[in-house]
């Protein structure tokens, strides 16, 4: 096949792309001058807070916002959900008021009087018996015919209960907006993953509310924003109630959620649970599979996670129940359902493997393809890599560590798979006679390091330092940019970047090739300079080059999708897992020695930020493999670590080493782009889970792996 | 180190037991701190606020004078007042760190401390260690390590680590461990923060040999 001129550069032509370049934000972050939805401050800002329903399920009997309203201060009280009406978890939004600071606005809170008639409610969900008709069938699948398998009277079949906790998303930076009119024009500062989405939404549920506005009057703008992991795709109910405040008070009017609320409101990863029944040939081959989970994400329940997780076993049968509940709802939190089902079905694989007394990362190699899309060769090398970089041949044991005293160490494996293909996305590419240039699009950093991506795209095709783009990103006034979710960011934007940056250099190369003698089509943008391919002494220097220019701008749009043009990425990776544990018998604590992950996705734009994004996803899965959970107490019906005292973030001295290796070079890179920032979180739970039963010689059966569950698991058998 | 905790005056107490104490009846401690005298015109002695009362805080080398309600803090006051959004409300309890400032040289929680308890000591924020364009060598190894994702425990995260840095200048491992134990980070960012600080110090001391 021709090779397109879209097409990523060949390996030895890159000088920036898969080489460790430095966040172009780091200083701006760094230096404390990163201005986020938080740090806006407005002339006559007004400040706006909300009260809530202190009860899981309730009714409301009466309100009486008066004196919320006579206190000097308190610009307008809003009512939202009136007399009569129920409020489903504790949390729900009754009542929204703005005043002239944070203080006077929590006073009038409290002045605020809302009497309710008690319900029932339910804030448990682990055990189904106490669910009743909160309980729902929600779906299942059945291949093969397990029945027949599992009555096989030469398969090994292993069975057990296993879960994972319901945790919430904690972004430091909490959930919120600052609005602000003039005229008829919206403009509103949001903490999102949802740039360019974001004013269509507002638009559309003010409309609904009786406002006349329309999607070309609103402007969302986030340069920086603290933290989405999934939870920041929309404006929330909070937001609309701040458009509007504003609206009523001709001020601008700012809303963060305070730290109970973005525990309680502003997102929760759903829980799972499930009975697993697996069986296998005496060589580990496996035959058959059957779960029946369940789980919660608030009061709409839960869908099922994809069971079994990576590997289609040949007759399987996997059943919901969806279990709602008065708590606050969930949302999309890092690859949705998949740390889930990683939880529950690698070990549920690895006590199979236990059971037959193989070595899992044998048991995994051996099954490997039975991994869809036909990726079982990357597993094996996957698995293979991981287990040279754990080294697993000589840490390894079968279960329960044998070696005498009460620290004892296990090692664990597991595997994960994502999509990541690339979101749609446009970019413009601006080159300016003074020779700057500029890359302009609708997307927003989480920190995943999209802004410092754009900028190696355009600068690796323009032949320029990482220094020479400036990136504008960040306001929904830019060319459109897709959500950043499902880590479809890096397809979209490097791609769209790319194609921009081709096509303004085309531009540039037909206005300077006169002057240079030299077809356009046989120039190159290399070293800072337009020269001629293989002449080097014909050539221009960039700002020369751009001068030809005289006052006009070139800009080129590049987007993606683009069926016109040659793929620039992929959809589809997968990784592997292995964690190092030492786990005291005597206290139930478990310490990370380690914790391997061996990653592809492609072609990999900047190395560093993509190894931050896999060490960051090894920390944050360690933290929901020890210590995250969110405790609901069925008596009051409240979250009770609803702050970061009791809910606990692993800190810088809980981690362990961690080691990162991608997979890159030929076999990957020819695949383009594929999204990361999803993919290794998903397996951490799970290997640590398994690393702490080959450790102690015994399951702990539910995630997070708390003192307490260890030593209850230890004092049902193991080694202690 | 574990995060020192500011050291009060005789009498002093914390935000929260200030707060439940409903601010009319707050007593000599306050009262002595330095510049606390200019509150008129309250009725007795001993007595600050409910309304707001003038305040000079030193920030960073410069004196800024300002009208606060006692019962506002210090993360409040620079954030909200003065502009100075480098220290983060995140969890807003004295548990994660991200408004971490150096008043007289210790690591303090902003939001654990009153602004008008500031006043008469020296409080250097982030804005006051270096810019983008001219990085501190703390802020300038967070670069380097990537240290940062979102960015918004990093700010907290550089001044501890330079609070750190002047009291343990050459740490192991361990002692970074330990001594950062009080900032978290919900990206993950720690493994980058560990490499920073190991070699922010080496620059430091490096830069101390030269000077």
């Amino acid at each position: 096949m021709d090779k397109c001129k879209y097409d990523w550069p060949a390996s030895g032509d890159r000088s920036l792309i898969g080489k460790r370049i430095k966040r172009i934000d780091g200083p701006a972050k760094a230096s404390g001058r990163a201005k986020y939805t938080y740090d806006i401050n407005r002339p006559g800002l007004l400040i706006s807070k909300i009260f809530r329903s202190p009860y899981a399920h309730a009714k409301i009997t009466a309100i009486d916002t008066s004196a919320a309203e006579k206190l000097p201060g308190v610009k307008t009280v809003k009512v939202i959900l009136g007399v009569g009406k129920e409020t489903n978890w504790v949390g729900d939004e009754i009542i929204a008021l703005a005043a002239v600071s944070e203080d006077i606005a929590n006073d009038a809170l409290e002045k605020i009087k809302v009497e309710f008639e008690e319900l029932p409610h339910l804030v448990w969900e682990e055990n189904l018996e106490q669910a009743g008709s909160s309980a729902k069938k929600a779906g299942g699948k059945t291949d093969g015919d397990p029945e027949k398998a599992f009555s096989d009277p030469n398969v090994v079949i292993s069975e057990g209960y296993y879960g994972i906790a319901s945790i919430t998303h904690c972004c430091l930076e909490s959930h919120g907006n600052v609005a602000e009119w003039t005229g008829e024009k919206l403009l509103t500062y949001s903490s999102t993953q949802n740039v360019s989405g974001l004013p269509g939404q507002i638009g559309q549920a003010l409309r609904e509310q009786g406002e006349t506005v329309s999607n070309n009057n609103i402007e969302t703008i986030c340069n920086y924003v603290g933290g989405g992991f999934g939870s920041k795709f929309s404006p929330d109910e909070w937001g609309i109630h701040v458009a509007q405040l504003a609206k009523t008070t001709g001020k601008p009017v700012k809303l963060m959620l305070d730290r109970n609320m973005e525990m309680e409101a502003a997102g929760a990863r759903p829980s799972a649970y499930a009975q697993i029944k697996v069986s296998a040939q005496k060589d580990g081959t496996l035959v058959a599979w059957d779960s029946h989970s369940w789980g919660t994400g608030g009061p709409t329940g839960a869908g099922m996670p994809p069971l079994p997780y990576v590997f289609e076993i040949p007759n399987r049968n996997s059943q919901h129940t969806s279990v709602s509940t008065n708590t606050g709802p969930a949302r999309a939190w890092r690859a949705p359902d998949h740390p889930q089902a990683a939880a529950l079905t690698m070990c549920a694989l690895e006590d199979m493997a236990a059971k037959l007394n193989m070595d899992p990362i044998e048991f995994f190699s051996k099954n490997a393809d039975l991994a869809a899309g036909g990726r079982g060769k990357i597993y094996r090398e996957e698995l293979q890599k991981a287990a040279e970089l754990s080294d697993w041949q000589k840490n390894w044991h079968s279960r329960g560590d044998k070696t005498p005293g009460h620290i004892k160490r296990g090692l664990g494996v597991s595997m994960h798979t994502w999509g990541g293909g690339g979101h749609n996305s446009t970019c413009l590419v601006s080159i300016h006679p003074d020779g700057s240039v500029e890359t302009t699009l609708g997307s927003q950093d989480l920190g995943t390091g999209t802004r410092t991506v754009i900028a190696v795209v355009a600068a690796e095709t323009l032949g320029l330092p990482v220094g020479a783009i400036t990136v504008n990103i960040g306001d929904s006034k830019f060319p459109t940019s897709g959500p950043s979710g499902g880590s479809t960011t890096i397809g979209g934007v490097s791609a769209s970047t790319r194609r921009a940056s081709v096509d303004a250099l085309d531009h540039l190369f037909a206005i300077v090739a006169p002057a240079l003698g030299v077809p356009a089509d046989q120039l190159v943008a290399v070293g800072g300079n337009i020269q001629a391919k293989g002449d080097a002494s014909k050539h221009l220097s960039w700002k020369e080059a751009c001068a030809k220019l005289q006052v006009k701008t070139i800009q080129a749009m590049g987007k993606n999708p683009d069926r016109n043009k040659c793929k620039l990425g992929d959809s589809g990776v997968g990784g592997v897992q292995i964690a190092d544990v030492s786990v005291d018998t005597e206290t139930g604590l478990v310490k990370i020695n380690k914790v391997v992950a061996v990653q592809d996705c492609g072609l990999i734009i900047d190395l560093k930020t993509a190894e931050s994004q896999v060490y960051g996803a090894l920390i944050m899965g360690i933290t929901y493999a020890l210590f995250e959970e969110r405790i609901m107490d069925q008596i009051t019906g409240r979250m009770l670590n609803n702050n970061m005292e009791f809910y606990k973030l692993a800190g810088i001295g809980d981690i362990g080493e961690l080691v990162v290796h991608m997979m890159t070079g030929p076999g990957y890179d020819e695949r383009g782009t594929v999204g990361l920032g999803e993919p290794p979180v998903i397996s951490p739970g799970a290997a640590i889970s398994n690393a702490v039963a080959n450790a102690i010689g015994v399951r702990v059966p539910t995630l997070p792996l708390t003192p307490e569950k260890v030593l209850a698991a230890l004092e049902k058998g193991g080694v202690a | 180190m574990r995060k020192k905790k500011k050291e009060l005056p005789p009498g002093g107490f914390s935000r929260r037991d200030f707060l439940k104490g409903a601010s009319m009846a707050v007593s000599t401690g306050l009262l002595a701190a330095p510049g606390a005298g200019a509150a008129t015109p309250e009725p007795s002695p001993g007595v600050l606020g409910p309304g707001a009362v003038p305040i000079t805080l030193q920030i960073n080398g410069k004196a800024h004078s300002l009208q606060v309600e006692p019962r506002v803090t210090l993360l409040d006051a620079l954030r909200n007042q003065l502009d100075l959004t480098g220290a983060k409300k995140v969890c807003d309890r004295g548990v994660c760190g991200a408004c971490t400032v150096i008043m007289d040289g210790h690591p303090v929680y902003a939001c654990n401390v009153l602004a008008i308890e500031a006043e008469g000591h020296s409080i250097e924020t982030i804005e006051g260690m270096g810019t983008a364009g001219d990085l501190h060598p703390v802020m300038a190894a967070f670069v380097e390590h990537d240290a940062q994702q979102c960015g918004f425990c990093t700010p907290g995260f550089v001044v501890a680590c330079k609070a750190f840095l002047d009291k343990h200048p050459d740490p192991t491992r361990e002692e970074v461990e330990h001594g950062l134990g009080g900032n978290l980070c919900r990206c993950g960012t720690y493994a980058g923060v560990r490499e920073a600080v190991l070699e922010a110090a080496k620059t430091l001391k490096g830069g101390r040999a030269n000077g």
